[in-house]
């Protein structure tokens, strides 16, 4: 009784995004990142961290942006690997007694190898089909976190606490600020990374995947091993970006992870553009920030008004934060002529 | 032997619940190609209406007609409104599409019905069902209603006009055109069918699991399992594989050291993504073929 369905031509799963409108200009970019650095100055603590955390989001929705973005691969399952390098940073700080900055490249090397790990089986899955198995693999992870197994390390349902730790060389300033500045500068060097890597061979390779895989094998590119490949950076990338919220929230407990952080995730790079890297800091503004203001709205509402604006950033604006870029570059473009 | 039979008879009443899900899964999935994400809430929603209508005072089977046509109607007003103007656009922004439709029916049903726990009637009544322990009436009445389902789902899409249309939209969208068939609305009238059956779900599993805007999150995920472990493009392999998970969960939580109740979730998850790895169109669904 199941429809004809063997040959179909296949809808694109994104909608192809040249390399250039990937990032930024040099202008813009040291901007942003002045912005970004004389902000605390005038901030109270609790805006500080709330900043601290947009880094850390924004880290996490440009993992997203390069294994989707880029390679055109789907995950609604970020919130594991985001999970696993919260859990990787905290146990290593609690039972190793490693240094809070020492953890972040470890937990990076281990969520790079699990992704890399969990990429081999989904090879074979693409757009419907890789959404879900990575949803089952978000929905999984807070129950396997919570297993009696690891429970000597992970600490089971209570989950770690961790300590915040303190500026270095007596710099006169709170916790939060320094937290925050350390979270810029990895955040920058994650950032410039994945420029770079975009701009790489293997950049090229996980674009030429996404445009047609068949072209693609055909040019010589090895289809498995890139996108096994793009899994993992944009694994290591989330685990770099959750050790850093381990640290930020100061505790990292099996519910924190849930499904609801990887479709937020998920959320966030649509609205700041599939494909565009500097919209991860819009998208990470939206799943933060949006959340509040629909509460300001209404209160028992909050997820309808949530949804509604989400609706009307699909309909109004299908690139995102991208196409308010390129609007705006538009506009100065005419006003200069 | 009897612990192994009994497990399995209450595996089959689980898998019923399922079975429900995955069909109506598998129906808006053969008609727009995508996995809704917000199917359990639409289901849901629908339970709460039925369980409106019987607060005002209408009998049981009247509130299931009306909630079921209203559903039908519901579904194809979503599709008009909100996902029609999307059908050209990339599946990402489809998926995102679903899950602001989740937040908003669920959001929407806390409001209207807050997230009290209510009780929802049967109408099969929940006596010992042929003097076993392990199944109710209420379950059997669901595995009957199920099948029912499945057999006029099968001679709707097999011996009628329209059914045969919605199957040439959903395989060939472009030669359905070219013959006549309105494309456009046979992937509405999808909706609509997903969303009726997706309601009759909802009502037969609200007894079971109470009812509450959250009461479909863990159950979708089975369903789509389900769906998975049949094949997305077979609704009959979608029943099976409701059935199938039901047994296999009940069978793992009891034989195999240390999965208990906890661990039943991720074995579901873990069925998914062995299917998917080692037969990706399920156990009976085609094979799909790219057109270069």
């Amino acid at each position: 009784m199941s429809a004809v369905q063997e040959v179909v031509t296949e809808a694109p799963v994104v909608d192809a995004v040249p390399k250039r409108a990937m990032t930024l200009g040099f202008g813009t970019s040291l901007a942003v990142l002045a912005l970004l650095l004389v902000v605390p100055i005038f901030a109270k603590n609790f805006i500080i961290f709330q900043l601290t955390m947009l880094l850390i989001y924004a880290l996490a929705v440009m993992a997203l942006n390069i294994l989707t973005g880029s390679s055109g691969q789907f995950s609604l399952g970020q919130s594991a690997f985001y999970a696993v390098g919260a859990y990787s940073s905290a146990i290593l700080m609690e039972h190793a007694n490693i240094n809070y900055a020492l953890t972040l490249p470890i937990s990076g090397v281990i969520c790079f190898a699990f992704g890399y790990l969990f990429g081999k089986p989904a090879l074979r899955l693409s757009g419907v089909y890789l959404a879900l198995a990575t949803f089952a693999l978000a929905t999984a992870m807070p129950q396997l976190l919570k297993l009696n197994v690891f429970e000597p390390w992970t600490g089971g349902v209570q989950g770690l606490v961790v300590d915040k730790p303190d500026a270095p060389f007596g710099l006169p300033m709170s916790q939060d600020t320094w937290l925050y500045y350390f979270t810029l500068l990895v955040s920058v060097a994650i950032y410039i990374f994945s420029v770079n890597l975009l701009k790489s061979r293997s950049g090229r390779a996980f674009m030429a995947i996404r445009d047609n895989e068949i072209a693609a094998s055909a040019m010589g590119i090895d289809v498995a091993l890139y996108k096994t490949l793009a899994f993992g950076v944009s694994a290591g990338i989330t685990g770099v970006a959750g050790a850093l919220g381990a640290i930020a929230v100061q505790f990292v407990a099996p519910d924190s992870y849930t499904i609801t952080l990887a479709i937020s995730l998920f959320l966030g790079m649509v609205v700041g553009g599939v494909g565009w890297l500097p919209g991860s800091i819009v998208g990470s503004a939206f799943i933060i920030f949006v959340p509040n203001i629909a509460e300001g709205i209404s209160k028992g509402l909050s997820g309808a008004v949530f949804g509604v604006l989400l609706f009307l950033v699909i309909f109004l604006m299908p690139h995102g934060a991208r196409q308010m870029a390129m609007l705006g570059q538009q506009l100065i473009g005419k006003l200069r002529r | 032997m009897e612990l192994l039979t009994n497990q399995i008879l209450a595996g089959i009443a689980t898998g019923a619940i399922y079975a429900c899900m995955a069909l109506a899964v598998v129906m808006i999935y053969q008609a727009i190609d995508h996995l809704n994400f917000a199917q359990g809430e639409m289901a849901m929603f629908s339970t709460f209406v039925a369980w409106q209508l019987m607060q005002w005072g209408l009998s049981y089977w009247a509130a299931f007609v009306a909630a079921v046509a209203l559903s039908f109607v519901g579904g194809i007003v979503i599709e008009r409104l909100l996902f029609k103007p999307l059908a050209k656009a990339p599946i990402l922004t489809n998926v995102a599409g679903f899950i602001a439709l989740f937040a908003i029916i669920n959001s929407s049903a806390g409001l209207i019905w807050d997230f009290t726990i209510k009780q929802f009637p049967t109408p099969f009544g929940s006596s010992p069902f042929l003097g076993s322990q392990l199944i109710s009436t209420h379950q059997a009445g669901m595995i009957g209603v199920t099948l029912v389902l499945l057999i006029l789902l099968f001679f709707f899409f097999r011996f009628t006009r329209i059914g045969l249309a919605m199957r040439a939209a959903a395989a060939l969208p472009e030669s359905a055109r070219l013959v006549g068939i309105n494309t456009s609305w046979m992937i509405a009238l999808g909706w609509g069918m997903a969303a009726a059956i997706g309601s009759i779900a909802g009502m037969l599993i609200a007894p079971v699991v109470f009812l509450e805007p959250n009461m479909m999150g863990g159950v979708l995920i089975y369903g789509f399992a389900a769906a998975v472990l049949g094949g997305l493009t077979s609704p009959f392999g979608a029943v099976i594989g409701g059935f199938l998970v039901g047994i296999f969960e009940n069978l793992a939580g009891t034989y195999i050291p240390g999965v208990g109740n906890e661990l039943k979730l991720p074995i579901a998850l873990a069925l998914i993504i062995v299917v998917l790895v080692v037969k990706p169109a399920g156990l009976f669904g085609r094979a799909i073929v790219k057109r270069v």
